[in-house]
């Protein structure tokens, strides 16, 4: 993949390979599907363009080295972190820096094992699956545990940091976790930080952003709310920000089903249940959201 | 007439000279676009009727990519290097349930081969008996 061509070039055509890779349309994607997010996406942008730079230097015989490409994902719950790594794979994948472009998504107990010896394998087995792709590895700061110093953690990062080291043509390793426990666990794994090329910080989405997010949901699940219904969403949403356990986009992914649920409660509580239109199956009306605790 | 090497023949490609890393992982590539299962194997009993064969790992039905492979077969030469190591394909899908490939990978650096002996029977019939010098040393000792 990152061989230089035995004669060099003096010409590349950005534009054309740009068009051939299709990461337009992927971009183009993640702009329509993934509301505000905007330093994010500026940051993904900015890594397309420097792959695709590599890739024209490399075509002209200039010195490039295999870049790195693991990253940290930092953000609260609900922030998109997932969702942009599975996009993060797409975007590689038509570029050509991996093979496969799928995502294996991970936390601690996938990779480590309970007694001596189980770590290992365990986490070699994951590895293996995520090779051609890209290995998520979801509150990564879980893998070390300072208070026990003979946590089989530390084998798992050990593996972890020798494939992210040797095999960087194989495997994409993203960590993501909460801001503060990411910084703290790249203080005391100073071999993951220096391994990671780019930080990519989520923010939590504003009321608005949240709306128009809920609006997206609600639309791709081929439901309506009555006006009445958006008036009492758009109450709803900051006194959800305020309650605890918070989860920015997944509470309102939550919210949503939960409506569903009531409505077809709804639905099945009426009286006249033979002659249900297409209109009773598609709409949320407002006491399918007022019912919520949220309200109490 | 052709005349048969001296180095063990078993599955594909081993009329061939060794295949290259690369050509291994092309052949891994389109057992995994076909949906097989890779495993890797070992043994320093080159006998033909030796089916089974050591697993060196489990088999791997849910990698992706050639490398995950590889990875495995890296391994196993740092330990076996001086033996035997085949990869196998395995197709599970309903009525064929069976090894669909089979290929060396790794060989000894040097294979004193098989001898053939015959033994005269009743009514002047003759039996055959393949049998490998290797084996001839207990196991753990073939091949040093
Ligand atoms: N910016 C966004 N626009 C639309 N939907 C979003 C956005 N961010 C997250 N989501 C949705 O919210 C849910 C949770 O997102 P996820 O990527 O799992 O967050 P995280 O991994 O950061 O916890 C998913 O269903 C996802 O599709
Ligand atoms: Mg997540």
């Amino acid at each position: 993949m990152t061989t230089t061509p035995e004669n060099p070039t003096d010409s590349f055509d950005l534009e054309g390979e740009f068009a051939r890779s299709n990461v337009q349309a992927v971009l183009d994607k993640l702009d329509r599907e993934l509301i505000g997010l905007r330093p994010v996406k500026q940051r993904i942008r900015e890594i397309a363009a420097l792959l695709l730079v590599d890739k024209a230097r490399r075509s002209m015989g200039l010195e490039t080295g295999a870049p790195t490409l693991h990253m940290s994902f930092t953000g609260n719950p609900g922030t998109g972190k997932t969702t942009v790594a599975l996009r993060m794979a797409e975007i590689l994948k038509n570029l050509g820096y991996v093979r496969q472009g799928h995502l294996v998504s991970v936390t601690r107990d996938d990779l480590v094992g309970q007694y001596i010896g189980h770590t290992a394998p365990k986490t070699r087995e994951v590895i293996k699956k995520a090779m051609g792709g890209v290995l998520f590895i979801d509150e990564a700061y879980y893998l070390y545990k300072p208070e026990n110093e003979r946590d089989y953690g530390q084998e798992a990062i050990e593996i972890l940091l020798q494939v992210m080291e040797n095999q960087r043509d194989d495997l994409v390793v993203i960590l993501a976790g909460y801001a503060n426990r990411m910084e703290v666990f790249f203080q005391s794994n100073p071999g993951f930080r220096s391994r990671i090329a780019h930080h990519l910080d989520f923010p939590d989405y504003s009321d608005v952003e949240l709306f128009e997010i809920a609006k997206i949901m609600v639309d791709a699940q081929h439901y309506v709310l009555t006006p009445e219904a958006v008036k009492v969403l758009k109450e709803y949403i900051p006194r959800r920000m305020k309650m605890p356990h918070f989860a920015n986009a997944r509470s309102m992914r939550n919210a949503i089903d939960r409506a569903k649920l009531r409505q077809a409660n709804r639905l099945f509580g009426r009286k006249d249940r033979t002659n249900l239109t297409r209109k009773d199956l598609t709409t949320i009306e407002a006491e399918d959201l007022l019912a919520s605790r949220v309200f109490q | 007439m052709h005349e048969n090497p001296r180095n063990m023949t078993q599955g594909q490609f081993s009329f061939l000279p060794p295949l290259t890393d690369d050509q291994i992982k092309l052949q891994m590539a389109y057992a995994i676009k076909q949906g097989w299962a890779l495993s890797v194997e070992y043994t320093d009993d080159p006998h033909p009727r030796n089916t089974y064969w050591e697993m060196w790992c489990q088999p791997m039905f849910d990698t992706k990519d050639p490398a995950a492979v590889m990875t495995e077969v890296t391994e196993c030469r740092k330990v076996y290097g001086n033996m035997y190591i085949r990869v196998n394909a395995f197709d599970n899908s309903r009525w064929r349930e069976s090894v669909a490939m089979s290929f060396i990978v790794n060989r000894p650096k040097y294979e004193p081969g098989l001898a053939l002996s015959r033994t005269e029977g009743p009514g002047r019939t003759i039996q055959y008996r393949v049998h490998s010098y290797a084996t001839d040393k207990p196991k753990g000792e073939r091949y040093k």
